[in-house]
This record gives C-alpha cells, structure tokens and sequence, in this order.
C-alpha cells in the first residue's frame, strides 16, 4: 500500500516503492484510477482517469499490476464504453445521468450466458498457440465472434469445454503451458492497450474500403488496412464524412470512436445506427458497430486513452480475420491531451506547446493500421481514419503537418465549400490518394476497365477549370473561347452533378460503385459530346442553355443505387440530345 | 479542518498564495482568506501537498501581509444553494446575492462545477425553435437543449440580437416563450447588464430570469466562476424543475481572458496565443452543460455571445468554441455598417442540429431543401459581386446581373428584418420563394422539381 503525496490537478505524486511505468493504480478513498508515468525512487507519478478534485494527501494509493488493458470477448459489439472501457449503458443504470466518480463496472457483461461451439479440429494433446481459434460465438446475427487465445499463449490444449451455453468467466478449457503450469482459458481474454497485438505478417492491403462517397471512392480511395486522415476546419464536416463513413462502408466491423468531441454527436450515432441498415448484410447497423467515447467535458486523461481502447478492440476483430474501420474523431484532441499531460510534466514544448515525441506518437499509432496475416492463419485489416482539427484551419500546424507524412489518403476539407453547403467538402485539389494504383485493379476487375482513365479525365477538367476561373475572376467570362467555357461548364456539372452528395438526401446518401461509376461516365460523356460540337463551332453560350445540364444535376438525388438501369436509359440518351442541338444549330447558321 | 485558520503562508505573488505545513487539505477545496484588515478574501486549492498547499486568491493577493494573513480551508468545493427562490434574483459571479435582497436559504447546495454527463444518458435534441428571425430559422435554426453562440465583434449589435431571441424564442405552435432564462454576464460593462435588465423588465419575464453577474471592473478570477454558477443553476431548473431554459451568456472572451491570466500566473504551458492548451477542455466543461437527458423533461439551450478579437474568426476563442458548440451565429461588421440588422453573416454561420429539426414533420418539408439552396445561390452571388466590383456590373451576363440583383434583395429584404419583428417560419419561408423566384428555375439545383412547381414564383420548368 502506498499513499498520497501531492495532487495537481489530474497528476498525483504517490509513494508508491516498486511500481512501474505504465502500472495502473488506484487512488484515493474514492478509488479513482489512473496509470504510473513516473518514477523516482519511491515516488511515482500517476495520471488519473477522473477528476481528482477532493483527494487528500495521505490517503491510500495502490498498484494495481497490470497496465491499462481492455477486456476482448462477447459482448463488444452494440455497445458504449467510456475512454477507459467502462461500459456507459451499464454505468448510467448503476450510477445515474451523471459520471459518478470511482465507479468500477466491468467492461463486459459477467452474467450473460453465450452459446459456444468449439472449433471442430481442437483436439485434447494437440498444441496450441495464441490467437489460435478456440470456437464461435454468434454475437449478432451479422457477426460471428471467434473466440481467440491471449496472443501470448503456447502449450499443450488439455481440454476444450463442449458446445454449450456459457458466461464469460466460466472455464472452457486448459492449456499446459511448456513450465508445465497450468493455465484456463474463458471467452474472454485481457490485452494491453499500449502494445501492437502481433500477427504473423503484414499483407498488401489490395481491397478498395467503399464508402458509398462518390468524392471518396472514385477519387481518392483508400484500402482496407489503409490509413487515411480528415483535416478540416470546424464545421467543415469532418464527423458528418466519418458517421457516412461509419453507416456505409463494406467494412465488417466499425469501431467509431469519439475523441474529446460533443456528446450529442454520439447519442445521434447511437440513435440512428440501429435504425439503418448495413447495405451489404441488410442487418441493423449497430450490430456491427462499437462506440468508444471520451466527450469534451470528460477528463483529458481518459481521452488520451481512448485511441488506443479503440484501436486494440480493432486489432482484436482484425485477429479474427474480419476487416475493421476505426475511425477516430478527433485525433487532434488525443494529441491535445498528450500535450496538456507533457505540460504538466513539465516537459520541453517544441511547437505550439507540443511535445517533440509527437510525430512519433501519431506514427506509432496510425501504424496499428494495415492488413495482416492474423496469428491463426487467416487475414484480417484495420483501416484507421483519423479526423484532424487544426486550429483556425491551418494545415500547416503540427498535428495535420505530422498526420500529413504518416497517412497515405488525406482527404481535405474547405472551409469555402462548406460555407456554400457543398457536401462534403473535400477540397478536389488538396486531397490525394497513394492507393489509386491497387483501387484502379479492383475498379477494372469488377466495374469498368476504364475506371482510371475516367477518373484521371474528370480531374484534368476541374484543375483546368481551376485555372479558367482565376482568369475569369480578373476579366470576366466573356474572355473565354467557347471551348474554355465549356469546360468551365463541364466542370460545373461534375461539382454538382458527381461530387456533391448530402448526407441527408435519402436517395443519394450511399452510392455503389456501379452508380459512382454510372455518374462519372455521364458527366463526362456530356462533356465530350458537348466539346465535340463546339469544337465544330457551336457557340457555347447555346450548349449553357441546354435543359440536359440542369436535368444532369439531378440525376444523383433520381435514382438510387438499385436502380441504375434508369440512370443508364438517361446516359444512352445524351448524344440524342446533342445532336438535336446540332441540328438546330446547322439550320439557323445555315 | 473547516474552523481552524492557518497563518502559515510563505510566499505570494500575483494571485497565488503559499500555505506550509497544512496536511491532508483536499483538492478543489474552497478557501477564505482574512487579511491583516479583517477584509474576506475567497481562494481556491490548485495543488496540495502536506508541506505545500498552493491557493489561487479570486480578489488577488495585493497588499497581502504573510505574517499577518489567516487562512482557512472549507473542505468543500464551490457551491451554490438552490431552489425555487432563485428565480427573479441577481447573484454575483460567486453566486451571492447582489439584489440586496437576503441570501438564498437551502439544504441543497451543488458543486459549481458539475459532472459530466453520461453520454449514453443524453437525448438529441429535435425541436424546432422558432426565434422569428429569418437569417436564424430559415437558414441556422435554434434546437431546444443546443449550443449555438453568437460570435460578434465591438460595436455590433450583439446584446440586441440575443434580446430579441429572448423574447420572441417558442416552439412551434406555441402562444409564447415557455421558457425560463438564466442570465450570466462576465466582463460586460454596466451598460451591457443595465440593457439586458431593462429588456428583461420591458417584456415582463423578470421574475422567469435567474441573473449572475461580473462585470468589468469586478475580481477577475470570479469570472471563472460565474458561468459555473449560472449553469449550476440553470441545470437544477431544467432538470429538477423540469423547466426548459435559455442561458444567454456574455461574453465568453472576458472568459477566456481570465483563464489566459490565471494560467499565466500559475506558470502553465501556452499553446496558441498565450491561451493555455486546456482553453478547449474548459470551455467544453462549459458548453456541453447544455443539453437534454432521457427521461427528463427540461432542457437547457445555451446562447453564449463571444466577441471575436479584431474580427478574426480563427482567434482561438471563436474557433475552440466554434469546434465545440453546435453551430454559429456570425454577425459581420459589413452588413451592420450598410445598415442591416440583425447583421448575419449567413455563409460562415452554421446550425449542427438544423438537419434533424426542420423539414417534414418539424417545420415544412421544403424547409432543408430552401436552406440549401439560400446558401448555394447566395454563394454564387457573392462571386459574382466581387467579379463585379472588377470588371463592372455593366460588364456582366444577364443571369449574373440577376444574381446580382437576388443579393441585395436577400440582404435587405431576407437578413434584414425589424427589431420587433417577430417573422414566422412560414414567412420566413415564403419570403425565402419570393427571393429564389429572382433567379430562373433550371439554377436552383438543390430544391426538387415539385418544390420549384409549388413555389417558385416564375415556374414554368
Ligand atoms: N456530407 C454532408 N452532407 C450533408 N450535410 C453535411 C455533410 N457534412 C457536413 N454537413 C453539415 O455541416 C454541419 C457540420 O458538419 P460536422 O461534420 O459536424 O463538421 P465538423 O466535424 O468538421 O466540425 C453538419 O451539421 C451538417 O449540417
Ligand atoms: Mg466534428
């Protein structure tokens, strides 16, 4: 037992002989907890998870000995956990509307049964190997949970439990360890938040993560075990893409995971995700979907945990071979929270108050992303998206300039769409993409061989119309030849007929690749025919007045992904429409 | 503990006090200072050790004698008793009376500072609050239990526009405000506190409002009491009274100025400014207090009012709090100068819950889609103005001139409105058509083809 020597604000100094770093302790008559970051001779330094308003020097401090961990078993998905894994449904019953200090609900339910069946080739004698298969649980209709060993395991199986109902602390079986102990194995198992799960190898993440998000998918795509940040302003719509991204991706499993952001964001997420329904399994969302939240006005300190709860229950259904998404909003308020922390260590600021480890800290997380080989020989990815918020929208700030080197997809937010309410405001000339090459592959194979070339046609044309529009903005538009405004028109349409998709119109809130596809041939094909006639002398104020360009625009919000053959009844009829405008044009100049 | 004093201060300096030799005192705790004079001075434990206790003194530690300097620990948190009574008061920032009239009497007396809520506790908030000001309801709607400050600069009518969501704000259907309203003000002037009363006491609703008030030439440090206390209050009438409140508070850089002080003295890192890194937690401690809980019938709808230093949006105070709230109200120093009022900003401004409380079944179906559109056309507008102010109106396109000509009407006709008028949402909308029916159907994308045939004025598409 050990005891209070100090208290400043979440930082307590105990004498604490023995602990180590990283060690959770708990502190106080109240029982707060925290983790040991400190250490001098019989003193330590400990971060708490709560507030520590009302500690007492001299009260009671203990180690706990172990570090921060997160329990992996039934009972994750569907759920709500705080940034330090208490579960937040079970608290509120327990202690009402309020976060009550010192609480301790386990994170996973001890008195729910589950009906497990043992994998068919465990044997009693054969050996065994953590991450190894064990058996199944289905936990949701959509979602059959492996029950893994702890990764660390090796020995001799003794005896596996048989099909059955089971909680989660009874014993279903027993290993010999190679010191001869003997150790027993449950549905659940405890892992360290701070250290990496191991895998047997990284793998070429090759699969395209679809979002349903035309300006994501087909422009600047990301992978499933790709990493991909979302910088942007307030307001610009960084939550509004990572809830699109949460409801609509073909990811197996979305952990959302709500760093120092606002509460009502979370209730909204935990309000209509089990009302929609996953487009790929026709399952209630939330089925599949896990909430990790450390809202604004909860300690800091928990904040800075919750990334990494989040990013472990990730790696764990990564281990069970399934592809997860996390997305994480915001990371700017995790790496505030590791500067606050440094602040009172008193550590030397480097930029903006930032401590210089952290780039490191944001490598060595985003990292945790990627597609692997898993222990038990299957493969499974995490895709991790990161929202960034940096302060007055700068991007040259540290935490979106570090962000910016790690990540391969950055999808830029502006503030100027945004303000014009143009959804989402993914800034087209900012934002790229490493992964088009290996999306170009699965776009070729299983949608249009010409995926990439339509892709890369419809860029040319907004950087050309970038450049018309400066020229346009100092001498106006007459100055432009009919094929340069036409262009200008070109692009227009793919702004609001391809790029522009709310959130909010029912219709058009997901699009399949086959409807991304449809959309981008038709604004390109109206481009083409229309450039064709001008290139024959058609004046392009006549092809501006064309009702084809307004009805164009409102093709995405007509016709949803289901009903692509209509969309593509409206392609097959635009030369049609050209080549009326050609005839009536031949005859007045005739 | 609560009733011995301790003279054992070993040092002072701006603010901050040194206690030896004190064992066991509780963080957090409340603290009462006696000088040599015999003048109460009230302070705050920030750390504590047995050998060193630091205490921050709200009233300064000026003119503070050591040896001469009693102290006394009140083992307890700031508090503030409540009850029904509170309602009609003024309070000071600390939470005692400045009406003159006796303290509040009360068993239940509650930490200033709250808990957080669960999250998994709170309810989204839906309902439709009608303000009657267009540039609001039409295009940045109010939400019963949200966040929504008005960010301003010196010399705009920010008090003005706040009383006028005071006064007309109801829900839908509604006769009048069934509202209660908490008032906080910290930093203002006299004359900011005396406009708020008088329009208080004009529409009657003084005794439905609980005041807290700091005012410019008032301890510093009380300042960051003041909006802790108010929300104290304001969460004990919404949910204990299951009253539904407004908590109108000015001004939230007076706030954050006296934390970057505070902090200042204490030693603590800066990030952007001067302003601490933790400017953004503890402004969040203040505005997620607004909100609705499950099961709980009021809610608690916040209207902070924030002076942007030199107008500047991405100053850190507007744009933590702007990361932090649900949306904006942004009044600009170019419309009120050609005589628009109430002078909204409408492009930067943003209401986070409007797409789930108007439209079908909240306000009218076209509503969201009308929004949309306002901000889309007025966007363009405004390109095509500042094309204008180069190349000439002469110079321009016809369907640019008539974009031109949609601007000023919007600002005039749309943003513009009287101060007493109280505009329906309806109005709102049908003068929203009005406005669109400037410009010709086929450029108006973001409504449907049956809203343009219902109500575009010109509509032949
Ligand atoms: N994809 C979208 N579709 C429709 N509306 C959107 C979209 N993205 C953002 N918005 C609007 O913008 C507002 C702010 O978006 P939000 O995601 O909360 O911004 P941020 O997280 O960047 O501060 C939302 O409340 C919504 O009204
Ligand atoms: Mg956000």
């Amino acid at each position: 037992m050990g005891k209070i020597l100090e208290i400043n604000g979440p930082l307590v100094k105990l004498e604490l002989p023995e602990t180590v770093i990283g060690e959770q302790v708990r502190v106080g008559r109240i029982g707060l907890v925290g983790e040991v970051i400190g250490r001098d001779g019989n003193t330590a330094l400990a971060q708490l998870y709560e507030d520590t308003a009302g500690l007492r020097p001299g009260e009671v401090a203990e180690g706990l000995g172990w570090p921060l961990s997160v329990e992996l078993g039934p009972g994750l998905l569907n759920a709500i956990f705080d940034g330090v894994q208490r579960p937040l449904n079970a608290v509120w019953e327990q202690s009402g509307d309020r976060m009550a200090r010192g609480v301790s609900v386990p994170s996973l339910p001890r008195d729910k049964r589950w009906h497990f069946v043992p994998d068919e080739h465990r044997r009693a004698g054969a050996s065994l190997a953590g991450g190894d298969i064990l058996g199944t649980v289905q936990e949701t209709e959509s979602i059959l949970h492996r029950i893994l060993t702890p990764p660390l395991l090796h020995g001799e199986l003794l005896e596996l439990a048989p099909e059955g109902d089971y909680t989660i602390e009874e014993v279903i079986g027993r290993v010999k360890l190679a010191d001869g102990r003997i150790e027993k194995l449950r549905l659940f198992h405890r892992w360290p938040v701070r250290t990496p799960r191991p895998f047997k190898r990284r793998d070429h993440a090759v699969q395209p993560l679809l979002t349903g998000q035309r300006i994501l998918d087909t422009f600047y795509p990301l992978l499933k075990g790709g990493k991909a940040a979302i910088p942007g302003p307030f307001g610009a719509g960084k939550t509004m893409l990572q809830q699109q991204i949460a409801r609509w991706c073909n990811a197996e499993i979305v952990i959302y995971v709500g760093c120092g952001e606002r509460g009502n964001e979370l209730t909204d997420v935990l309000e209509f995700m089990p009302e929609l329904k996953d487009p790929h399994t026709g399952r209630p969302l939330m089925e599949r979907t896990l909430l990790v939240a450390n809202t604004s006005n909860m300690p800091v300190v928990a904040r800075e945990a919750s990334v990494y709860v989040g990013i472990t229950l990730a790696e764990y259904f990564r281990d069970q071979g399934l592809d997860v998404v996390m997305v994480a909003d915001s990371t700017s308020r995790w790496a505030e929270a590791l500067r606050e922390v440094a602040g009172r260590l008193g550590q030397m600021p480097v930029e903006e108050g930032y401590p210089a480890y952290l780039g490191s800290r944001l490598a060595a997380f985003y990292e945790r992303a990627g597609r692997v080989e898993t222990l038990a020989g299957g493969h499974g990815s995490v895709t991790l998206i990161g929202a960034v918020s940096p302060p007055g929208g700068d991007f040259s700030e540290p935490v979106t300039s570090h962000t910016k080197e790690i990540i391969q997809t950055f999808w830029a937010l502006s503030k100027e769409l945004a303000d014009a309410r143009h959804y989402p405001s993914v800034d087209w000339l900012e934002s790229f993409s490493g992964y088009v090459g290996s999306a170009a592959k699965w776009w070729a194979e299983n949608i249009d061989p010409n995926w990439e070339n339509e892709r890369a046609a419809a860029l040319d044309l907004l950087a050309a119309s970038e450049e018309l529009q400066r020229i346009v903005n100092l001498v106006g538009v007459e100055a432009l030849s009919s094929e340069q405004r036409w262009t200008l028109e070109a692009a227009g349409l793919i702004k609001e007929g391809l790029l522009q998709q709310s959130a909010t119109d029912e219709i058009d809130s997901f699009a399949s690749p086959e409807k991304q596809f449809a959309l981008l041939s038709a604004m390109l094909e109206i481009f083409r025919q229309g450039m064709k006639l001008v290139k024959l002398g058609a004046p392009a104020r006549k092809l501006i007045q064309m009702p084809l360009l307004a009805q164009a625009r409102r093709w995405k919000s007509q016709h949803s992904s289901d009903q692509i053959d209509q969309l593509k009844v409206k392609i097959a009829a635009i030369p049609g429409e050209f080549e009326k405008l050609m005839l009536e044009y031949e005859q007045t100049s005739a | 503990m609560k009733n011995i004093e301790f003279r054992t201060a070993t040092s002072a300096q701006g603010g901050l006090i040194v206690m030896g030799g004190v064992p066991g005192v509780a963080a957090g705790s409340r603290v009462q200072l006696r000088d040599h004079a015999g003048r109460l001075r009230a302070g705050l434990v920030i750390r504590s050790a047995d050998d060193a206790v630091l205490v921050e003194v709200f009233e300064g530690t000026d003119e503070l004698d050591l040896e001469r300097t009693w102290v006394r620990f009140l083992d307890e948190p700031f508090k503030l008793p409540v009850s029904r009574d509170i309602l009609g008061r003024v309070f000071n920032g600390a939470g005692l009376p400045r009406d003159g009239r006796p303290p509040i009497i009360s068993a239940d007396r509650r930490d200033v500072n709250g808990e957080p809520l669960n999250p998994a506790a709170r309810a989204y908030p839906r309902e439709f609050i009608q303000t009657g000001i267009s540039a609001i309801d039409g295009m940045n709607s109010l939400t019963r239990g949200q966040k929504l400050p008005i960010f301003s600069g010196g010399g705009l009518p920010h008090n003005r526009v706040a009383a006028q969501i005071v006064r007309q704000a109801k829900l839908l259907g509604e006769e009048s405000s069934e509202f209660v309203v908490v008032f906080a003000a910290f930093g203002a002037s006299h004359a900011d506190a005396r406009f708020f009363q008088e329009s208080f006491e004009e529409s009657g609703v003084l005794n439905k409002v609980v005041m807290f008030l700091n005012l410019a030439d008032e301890p510093v440090i009380e300042r960051l009491l003041t909006p802790r206390a108010a929300l104290t209050a304001a969460e004990y009438l919404a949910f204990d009274l299951d009253y539904h409140v407004l908590v109108v508070m000015t001004d939230m850089t007076a706030y954050a100025e006296a934390l970057r002080e505070v902090a200042v003295l204490r030693g603590d890192v800066p990030a952007r400014k001067g302003y601490p890194g933790y400017l953004y937690s503890d402004l969040a401690e203040i505005y997620e207090r607004a909100g609705r809980i499950k099961n709980r019938r009021g809610s608690i709808t916040m209207i902070p009012v924030l002076s942007m230093p030199s107008d500047d949006i991405t100053h850190p105070i507007p744009d933590l709090t702007g990361y932090i709230t649900e949306g904006q109200i942004v009044l600009g120093r170019e419309l009120a100068n050609q005589g628009v009022y109430p002078p909204v900003t409408v492009l930067p401004s943003l209401s986070r819950l409007m797409k789930d409380g108007v439209g079908k079944n909240f306000t009218r179906e076209d509503h969201p889609h009308v929004a949309s559109q306002l901000f889309a056309s007025y966007a363009k507008a405004l390109e095509v103005r500042g094309l204008a102010a180069i190349i000439g109106a002469e110079e321009l396109s016809d369907a640019d001139r008539r974009y031109l000509e949609f601007a000023n009407a919007f600002e005039r006709r749309f943003i513009g409105q009287g101060e007493d008028e109280d505009r329906s949402v309806y109005e709102t909308l049908n003068l929203a058509w009005d406005l669109l029916s400037m410009l010709p159907p086929e450029a108006l994308i973001r409504v449907s083809e049956a809203e343009l045939a219902k109500y575009h004025k010109g509509a032949t598409a």
